[in-house]
């Protein structure tokens, strides 16, 4: 085909045919792909096209239908994780598998495959010292994970698979819980490995990482591969025709409303002070002011108080200091049930564990956050047949929708994201809460995400808008500010500043890496 | 696929309740076989035993009403631990919420003799489900706040109550005569049973609770919100339902439906409060809770099963002379094979 730079040289790897149905879905349609030594394969595609079934195969998770895998050219079988790190094929899943309470060596001698009877951690540690200077990854091996960001857990993930010999590496959206500091780091990485001659296969939605640091890239589409280019072959423009049937039309914003700042706030927070508890940190004196039809970012690493700065104006967190209005009216310490009746939305940052309830279905959950509205019979009885109907409206003004008979527990990151972003845009909310808002979220969704979220500013809801991508936060937001270690350190216009400026107080070192450069 | 579904009509098993009935059967089956074991080993004919306890329940009408006698407070207990578990609190204190209630119940029966049947024993009810409300509100509101465990405050304070109430009966409600239970309570305390028979009002109470928790649960806008916060309570929180107060409401009924079986077991069973009437009562109530998971329809299932198997051991017991613990034994193997969920009693995915 002469896309291929490694043509003279055999494939590491072949898959031919492989095909995987679920029930109601056909997730792998005989997909072909070949992985060289040495190369960085990205698999780009939406939610639901089937990249993570694919790899999920290879590592003997599922198994295929139909289809061949082939090593050095001989056909072999994958029946589990076990015999694929046999054959030296590791992957890093989305939600990373380290076990909190252990330290780093611990768990990287979990995974060791011939860990000796009798550990010798001195052994384990100069291992993984050793390996981790080579490739950039170096940690603490007697650090304990649970006090580790998740970018250097992920580096854990990493060490684990090599210190294990593999030599083809799956990584499924490696991305999305990285911090844009983490993820070049990341990048950085990758690059050294593939140098020693690994194999990464790395699974994203983002066109952006993808043209920065892979050399091959395979698009799929509803289970079938689109595509496969050579990065030098491939532009943005190219990536998304093959990605999506219909190209993508841009994103409309529109001019701040003039008379934003003359209005009632719909939430003012006033030198708000909550107390850190468990896993969270303390906010400080938190000054903020949201306008109706205005979109307030907060910028922060994750981690800086965003997960409280929510659940303050929430109302799940308790103020010990200081007063939050909303709507004009006091709403301090204000019960998360009349907080939401007043017309706030959330959606949080992480919709399976924070906003949806597994066994219950995609109707039922949506009903959840406004039981008083379709209640009947003074509680007897709940009025499906308008709450499918509200759903429906959404979902068509939206752009898209979800099976509203599914169970929660059976849909996708993305699907879930879509369900809570469903819920929370009905019944046009006066304020919402957004955080993360397009995590997980392909390209298509993402702006419909987007414009929604426009959408509602224009018809005069204020938004609070928590995200670590910095583009989104420069383009979506009238007002942005910095939060870092629970305080707010800095708050622009987005036309006077830029991401280098935010990125430096985001991560705390404004000062002395300023008088660096 | 789609072939395959015309080809096969859903004909067989198609109703969930025929299938659940057929699971359970197979599963009682099977601990029926394991004991012919044990009635083997110590000399017994299994055929005749198990004859004989399906003549001494099934075989005549009384026998039959002894059966549901015997049903009547397990199937509220075992709803008693349904019901918080929707929250997905562990009620393990039946057993003291029982006696709790019970006593209140009794202290009504004592004090208002004079009044009317239907006056006294609404009063009695209504004073027993509150007895229940209130012993289960201490751990309730500990585990609301965040403070204690619910599992082990309910378990700890089931063996404070029967040490309460015979605290009561030894200082204040001993009959003449005999100081281990009161004075019979009068007519008008006492639940009318039907046809002649033991069984009294206490079984209308236990299969209306049923029906209107099914009932409940399935249709209510407080059903849906309870589910929601035993499905996924920090996503409940953040979606605006009152987690702390559903947790209380639901103990506190939970003990209200086991102060109600005590009142039921005192006034329509035993027309007296005897020192330490119940011996697992609550605790029998759990185990039908779990052997059902939780469903209405494998409560009202497995509660009767547990009573032919109870009232048919005492008999065999009588008949065959085998001791009480045998049918422990039978109780517990029935406990081991249900929770061991053969694979081949599963339902089959369609």
């Amino acid at each position: 085909m002469g896309i291929n730079k490694n043509d003279s040289k055999q494939p590491l790897i072949t898959l031919r045919g492989i095909t995987k149905a679920f029930p109601l879905t056909l997730a792998n349609d005989h997909i072909d792909l070949d992985i060289y030594s040495g190369e960085i394969h990205a698999l780009l595609g939406e939610n639901g096209a089937g990249k993570s079934t694919l790899v999920k195969i290879l590592f003997g998770f599922y198994r295929a239908d139909a289809g061949e895998i082939r090593l050095d050219g001989k056909p072999i079988s994958i029946k589990s994780p076990r015999d694929a790190l046999a054959v030296h094929i590791g992957m890093v899943f989305q939600d990373l598998n380290l076990i909190p309470a252990f330290s780093i060596a611990e768990n990287i001698a979990l995974f060791l495959p011939h860990l000796k009877a009798i550990l010798n951690p001195q052994e384990i540690n100069e291992k993984i010292e050793e390996v981790s200077g080579l490739y950039g990854l170096e940690v603490d091996p007697r650090a304990i994970v649970s006090q580790l960001s998740i970018g250097v857990q992920q580096k854990v993930e990493l060490l684990k698979l090599l210190l294990s010999d593999a030599r083809i590496l799956i990584l499924d959206e490696p991305t999305r819980v990285l911090a844009p500091h983490e993820v070049d780091a990341l990048f950085g990485i990758l690059d050294n490995l593939r140098k020693k001659g690994y194999s990464i296969i790395l699974i994203t939605h983002k066109m952006k990482e993808v043209l920065e640091c892979a050399d091959r890239i395979t698009v799929l589409r509803g289970g079938r591969v689109s595509g496969t280019l050579l990065r030098s072959a491939a532009t943005e423009k190219g990536l998304v025709a093959l990605m999506f049937e219909k190209p993508l039309s841009g994103l409309k914003v529109g001019a701040t409303p003039e008379k934003a700042e003359f209005s009632k706030p719909v939430l003012e927070l006033q030198g708000l002070d909550t107390h850190a508890g468990g896993a969270t940190i303390s906010l400080k004196g938190i000054d903020l002011k949201i306008h109706p039809g205005q979109i307030l970012g907060v910028a922060g690493v994750s981690g800086n108080g965003q997960r409280e700065l929510c659940d303050v104006v929430l109302g799940m967190e308790r103020t010990v200091k200081g007063r939050k209005l909303l709507f004009g009216k006091d709403a301090t310490n204000k019960s998360v049930q009349s907080v939401r009746r007043s017309g706030v939305s959330f959606i949080p940052e992480n919709p399976l564990a924070m906003a949806s309830v597994p066994f219950m279905t995609t109707l039922e959950n949506s009903v959840l956050t406004n039981t008083w509205r379709y209640s009947r019979h003074r509680g007897f009885s709940i009025d499906w047949t308008a709450a499918k109907a509200d759903m429906e409206i959404t979902a068509k003004r939206l752009g898209f929708s979800v099976n509203p008979y599914a169970l929660a527990r059976s849909l996708s990151g993305g699907n879930l994201q879509r369900m809570v972003i469903l819920r929370e845009m009905t019944h046009d909310p006066q304020l919402i809460i957004a955080s993360y808002l397009t995590r997980g979220l392909d390209v298509q969704s993402t702006l419909a995400v987007r414009q929604a979220l426009l959408q509602a500013r224009e018809d005069g809801a204020g938004v609070l808008l928590i995200s670590e991508d910095l583009d989104e936060l420069l383009t979506l937001s009238d007002r942005l500010v910095v939060l870092y270690g629970g305080r707010i350190v800095g708050e622009f216009l987005p036309s006077e500043t830029d991401i280098f400026q935010v990125g430096l107080l985001m991560t705390g070192s404004k000062s002395d890496r300023g008088s660096k450069h | 696929m789609a072939a395959n579904t015309r080809f096969f009509p859903k004909v067989a098993f198609s109703s969930p309740i025929m299938d659940s009935i057929i699971r359970y059967v197979l599963m009682i089956l099977l601990a029926l076989v394991l004991f012919a074991v044990i009635l083997l080993i110590s000399g017994q004919d299994p055929i005749q035993s198990y004859i004989d306890i399906f003549a001494t329940t099934f075989g005549n009408a009384y026998g039959f009403s002894e059966v549901l006698v015997a049903m009547i407070p397990i199937l509220i207990t075992a709803l008693a631990v349904a019901l918080p578990s929707r929250v997905g609190l562990i009620n393990v204190g039946g057993e003291g919420q029982l006696y709790i209630g019970a006593a209140f119940a009794t202290w009504g029966a004592l004090t208002f003799q004079h009044l009317p049947a239907w006056l006294l024993l609404s009063l009695m009810t209504l004073l027993g489900m509150l007895g229940g409300a209130l012993w289960a509100f201490l751990p309730a509101y500990l585990k609301a706040i965040g403070l204690v465990n619910e599992t082990i405050t309910t378990l700890l304070l089931n063996s404070v109550a029967p040490k309460l109430v015979g605290f009561l009966i030894f200082g204040f409600w001993h009959s003449a005569m005999d100081t281990v239970k009161t004075d019979n309570f009068v007519d008008a305390a006492k639940l009318p049973t039907f046809f002649g028979t033991r069984v009294h009002l206490g079984l209308v109470f236990a299969l209306i609770l049923l029906v209107a928790f099914w009932a409940f649960m399935k249709y209510t806008r407080w059903g849906l919100e309870m589910r929601a916060i035993g499905g996924n309570a920090q996503a409940a929180r953040r979606n605006g339902i009152p987690v702390k107060r559903y947790l209380i409401i639901a103990m506190c009924a939970g003990g209200a439906f086991a102060g109600l079986a005590g009142m039921a077991q005192t006034s329509g069973f035993y027309g007296v409060l005897l020192l330490n009437f119940s011996i697992g009562l609550g605790f029998m109530g759990f185990l039908i809770c779990w052997l059902a998971g939780g469903d209405p329809f494998g409560i009202l299932l497995m509660s009767f099963m547990v009573a032919v198997i109870t009232t048919g051991g005492n008999m065999l017991q009588l008949t065959r002379d085998l001791p009480y613990a045998a049918i422990n034994i039978l109780l517990a193997l029935t406990l081991f094979v249900v929770l061991a969920k053969p694979t081949f009693f599963e339902r089959k995915k369609p």
